[in-house]
């Protein structure tokens, strides 16, 4: 189908499938194992369809005991299993696989506890990043990250992807938005991580599983920190001849000491695409169109409008308008957020890139960008997290006519290499899965990867969690364990000595 | 042979971790030994003394990132981000007074090492939330790096952000880069005076739950730097935003007494007095620094004033508090006992004597199977056990 290729399937382990199904048969019962080919198609991809595939079975587990159980099984058993949450990956985290048990956490979908006082909120994994807000909303408060996928995306897969959102330069990605875990290790222990207290104690194991995608453990509880929201919210949508001059102006905003709570800028086959689609009234004569987003206190941000406007014409800015009202600010909005319906609506598929660049190289990226555009022949529109310096690039393909999706592919994979070229990283907030896996060495030399695999041997010796994503090679844990140095053989330097 | 290694170079680094490894010789891993009174002594016989691995490797204020080499002292760091109009909004606190030791030293490596955050925690987050991305020796002599130079990042494992509060254990820092931000315009406290410890953190709270956007919130119970108790909660921004916040706070709080209003210079006098523990300075009491849900502070310290001789203040909306015992002994079982009774958290002993802190656990005990992971993690970044050895927990 395409280049990027998953471990083959084990025979051995798909010749047990039967006693495979009735030991999970009995860790879950009923409806929580389905294992019919029709009813597991459901499960088959996640938000990159582009890569499809059954697998072995599905478990739904309903209780941690159960969740324990059936790691512990796969453990004894030597069966890989992919966790999967609200399956929206945008880089094929939770792909399935032929030989692997996939491990739905949908099931766990209540609000633990609402706890205003200490601004936390225990949930468990399968609540929507949206529910946390609903859920607390009656009294003002919100959970701050907010990916685009919020109204079905799970907390626990904001977990395994540290997503973001377009408000994380001001509030934090979600790792700087979660207090504490409840994990299970593939050997079905069960451990807590942190709380409604501040800082974890020993090692920081709370970084190391936010935005593990999969491979580290499952999570089975969740408690996040939750903000009162801003009082209010303005916006300022600034069109821009050049892309030089909108990438300037972010820099003198920030320069100016001003952090807004979102900050989104768009190429023009971007504002085209999105104002032929929605009608937001953007301007269709500039190169590139900012929408500045201030929130906070009503005299601050009524204050930092002013002063935000000043520097926009002070960097040439053709088009500056204010949002006025509610109404307006979310019109300025509209075109942004259906961006990506917009493109695909004069595409008939698109391929959606993450990768971050320092801000300073956003004219020479965008530049290139045109350049690698010509080389493969197709399109492609940029929308981009102005703030941090997180691109977007939606390559334009059709995955019907012969060739294309693989053009796409190297199209995408030539854009990513581009950002670590300038400095930047292959991906800002949608994670490597399989999508990026094999671009990990362009990013990382040998010693790197294999000390970020050595940390996966401290979770999971056997390689059984989400095999085939994040790593382009498989390191045995034994392998990766032998220290090659010898005694009296070390190259003993010029160390200054007292 | 007791010696002192100090590198200038992350190579001359990988250097002497490897000989260290090689020939099975721990190595105690410094700075400049400010924050030798935290955790348990290390039994080395020779130290790896980072603070020529020093230097700004490259800083773009616009970009809102630094580049620096570990060793570099974290004054120069305050110092250059000060210069532009920017800051480390973690605040990292300085133990030094505390400890009996002069103010202003530490390397950038020892305040991630520790992940030492100070009262903007609360809203800024530790110092851990502002690392992007680290180059490091592992202890098996490996240079590695991890994370990147730009503000959003999820290539990989978050190997910078957990290295941090892991004391040297697992890996030699050599460089790292931060995220910094611009610093506050103004700033203001809002004062309450009289307070009782369970109103005072009501009213933390409150204020943490409004959109009041309150950077600091600290309580000091009668008797602590001064006669009458103070609740104080900060405002940082542009000034137009302070002042009416202020007013919002008022409004909120009006139930609870009308406030006093501290400008600068003297709220950051202030606020710095609470950041370093001054009050509990200048004796040798030992000190505790306990991490609870915000509300549970002042239980906690109802149930400790019960039991032991202690004075207490808080910070961190009543979350961190900080307890030195009267007596002069450590009392580790009431300490902990009443932090489990209390629904938990983490107590850490931050002010005691070596050889009582190399007698028992200076950091919370962890439960068997996260302690087998810990010593798992350990054993993957330094299997001969070199770096460190036993400073966060016996044989880790």
């Amino acid at each position: 189908m395409t280049a990027i290729a998953m471990p083959a399937p084990d025979d051995a382990v798909l010749a047990r499938r039967q006693d495979i199904l009735k030991a999970l048969q009995a860790i879950v019962p009923g409806e929580g194992v389905i294992h019919e080919e029709r009813e597991m198609r459901a499960y088959e991809t996640d938000a990159l369809t582009a890569y499809r595939q059954l697998p072995l079975i599905v478990v739904l587990p309903e209780t941690v005991e159960q969740v324990s159980k059936v790691l512990k099984y796969c453990h004894d058993n030597d069966v890989k299993v992919v966790p999967r949450g609200a399956g929206t990956s945008l880089s094929g985290g939770a792909l399935p696989l032929a030989d692997g048990v996939l491990l739905s956490m949908m099931k766990f979908n209540r609000v633990l506890d609402i706890d205003f006082d200490n601004r936390a909120v225990v949930v468990q994994p399968g609540v929507t990043n949206l529910g946390i807000t609903r859920a607390v909303e009656h009294e003002g408060f919100y959970y701050a990250p907010d990916p685009s996928s919020q109204i079905a995306c799970s907390i626990g897969g904001n977990i395994a992807e540290n997503s973001g959102g377009v408000h994380c330069l001001k509030y934090g990605l979600t790792t700087n938005n979660v207090l504490g875990l409840e994990m299970v290790l593939i050997n079905g222990e069960v451990i807590r991580l942190g709380g409604k207290h501040l800082d974890s104690e020993g090692y920081d194991l709370l970084a190391l599983m936010t935005g593990s995608e999969g491979l580290l453990g499952v999570v089975t509880e969740v408690t996040v920190r939750i903000l009162q929201k801003p009082e209010t919210a303005r916006a300022l949508l600034i069109g821009f001849p050049t892309s030089e001059d909108g990438g300037r102006c972010v820099a003198d905003i920030i320069a100016a000491g001003i952090i807004p709570g979102g900050m989104e800028m768009m190429d023009k086959p971007a504002i085209h695409a999105a104002e032929d689609f929605v009608n937001a009234g953007y301007p269709r004569d500039v190169e590139a169109l900012l929408i500045v987003e201030l929130d906070g206190p009503e005299d601050e941000v009524n204050f930092l409008i002013g002063r935000v406007e000043e520097i926009a014409k002070s960097n040439q800015a053709s088009h500056v308008r204010i949002s006025e009202s509610e109404e307006e600010r979310m019109t300025f909005w509209a075109g942004r957020k259906a961006a990506f319906p917009a493109v695909g609506r004069i595409s008939p598929d698109y391929l959606c890139m993450d990768g971050t660049i320092p801000r300073r190289e956003l004219p020479k990226v965008l530049a290139r960008m045109r350049e690698l555009s010509e080389k493969h022949g197709l399109g492609v529109a940029n929308v981009f997290h102005a703030g941090d310096g997180n691109l977007h690039p939606l390559i334009l393909y059709d995955a019907n006519k012969p060739g294309e999706l693989d053009a796409a592919e190297e199209f995408g994979a030539d854009i990513l290499r581009l950002c670590v070229e300038v400095g930047g990283v292959l991906t800002g907030e949608h994670g490597v899965g399989i999508e990026k896996r094999d671009l990990m060495t362009d990013m990382f030399s040998d010693a790197d990867l294999k000390q970020q695999q050595r940390v996966k041997c401290a979770f999971d010796e056997k390689h059984l969690l989400n095999p085939g994503k994040v790593f382009p090679v498989l390191h045995r844990c034994a392998e990766l364990g032998k220290m090659h140095v010898h005694k009296g053989q070390l190259p003993f330097p010029d160390i200054p000595r007292f | 042979m007791d010696a002192t290694l100090k590198p200038r170079t992350t190579q001359e680094i990988e250097d002497a971790v490897k000989w260290a490894a090689a020939e099975e010789q721990p190595l105690e891993i410094m700075g400049q030994g400010s924050k030798r009174g935290l955790g348990r002594p290390v039994q080395a016989a020779h130290v790896l003394d980072l603070s020529g691995v020093a230097g700004i490797e490259s800083y773009e204020p616009a970009e809102l990132v630094l580049t620096v080499k570990a060793g570099t002292p974290i004054s120069d760091v305050e110092k250059l981000v000060d210069e532009n109009a920017q800051e480390l909004s973690f605040e990292p606190m300085d133990y030094g007074p505390l400890q009996g030791l002069d103010p202003g030293k530490g390397t950038v490596g020892g305040v991630l090492a520790a992940n030492l955050s100070g009262p903007r925690r609360i809203k800024a987050g530790a110092a851990r939330d502002h690392v992007l991305g680290m180059e490091a020796v592992s202890g098996r002599g490996e240079i590695f790096n991890s994370g990147g130079k730009v503000v959003k990042n999820v290539t990989g494992y978050d190997l910078p952000r957990a290295l941090c509060g892991s004391f040297g254990t697992l890996a030699v820092a050599s460089t790292v880069t931060l995220k910094v931000n611009p610093k506050p315009e103004t700033s203001a406290s809002f004062v309450l005076s009289g307070l009782g410890d369970e109103s005072a953190v009501q009213v933390l709270c409150k204020a943490m739950g409004s959109s009041a956007e309150v950077s600091g919130a600290a309580h000091l119970p009668a008797g602590v730097g001064a006669e009458k108790s103070r609740t104080i909660l900060r405002l940082e921004g542009f000034e137009t935003s302070v002042d009416y916040r202020f007013k919002g706070l008022e409004q909120l709080l009006r139930s609870f007494g009308s406030p006093e209003r501290l400008a600068e210079p003297d709220s950051r006098t202030l606020w710095r007095t609470i950041r370093d523990v001054e009050p509990f300075a200048g004796s040798n009491a030992p000190v505790w620094r306990i991490s609870v849900a915000p509300t549970m502070g002042p239980k906690l310290v109802e149930l400790l004033r019960g039991k032991l001789d202690i004075q207490a203040f808080y910070d961190w909306s009543g979350g961190l508090v900080w307890v030195t015992v009267l007596d002069g002994l450590v009392h580790e079982t009431e300490i902990r006992g009443a932090v489990q009774e209390i629904g938990g958290g983490h107590a850490t002993l931050v002010r005691a004597v070596p050889s009582v802190r190399s007698n028992m656990d200076v950091f919370q005990p962890q439960p068997g199977p996260l302690a087998s992971l810990s010593a798992r993690l350990k054993a993957q970044f330094d299997p001969s056990g070199i770096l460190n050895p036993g400073r966060m927990a016996a044989g880790v």
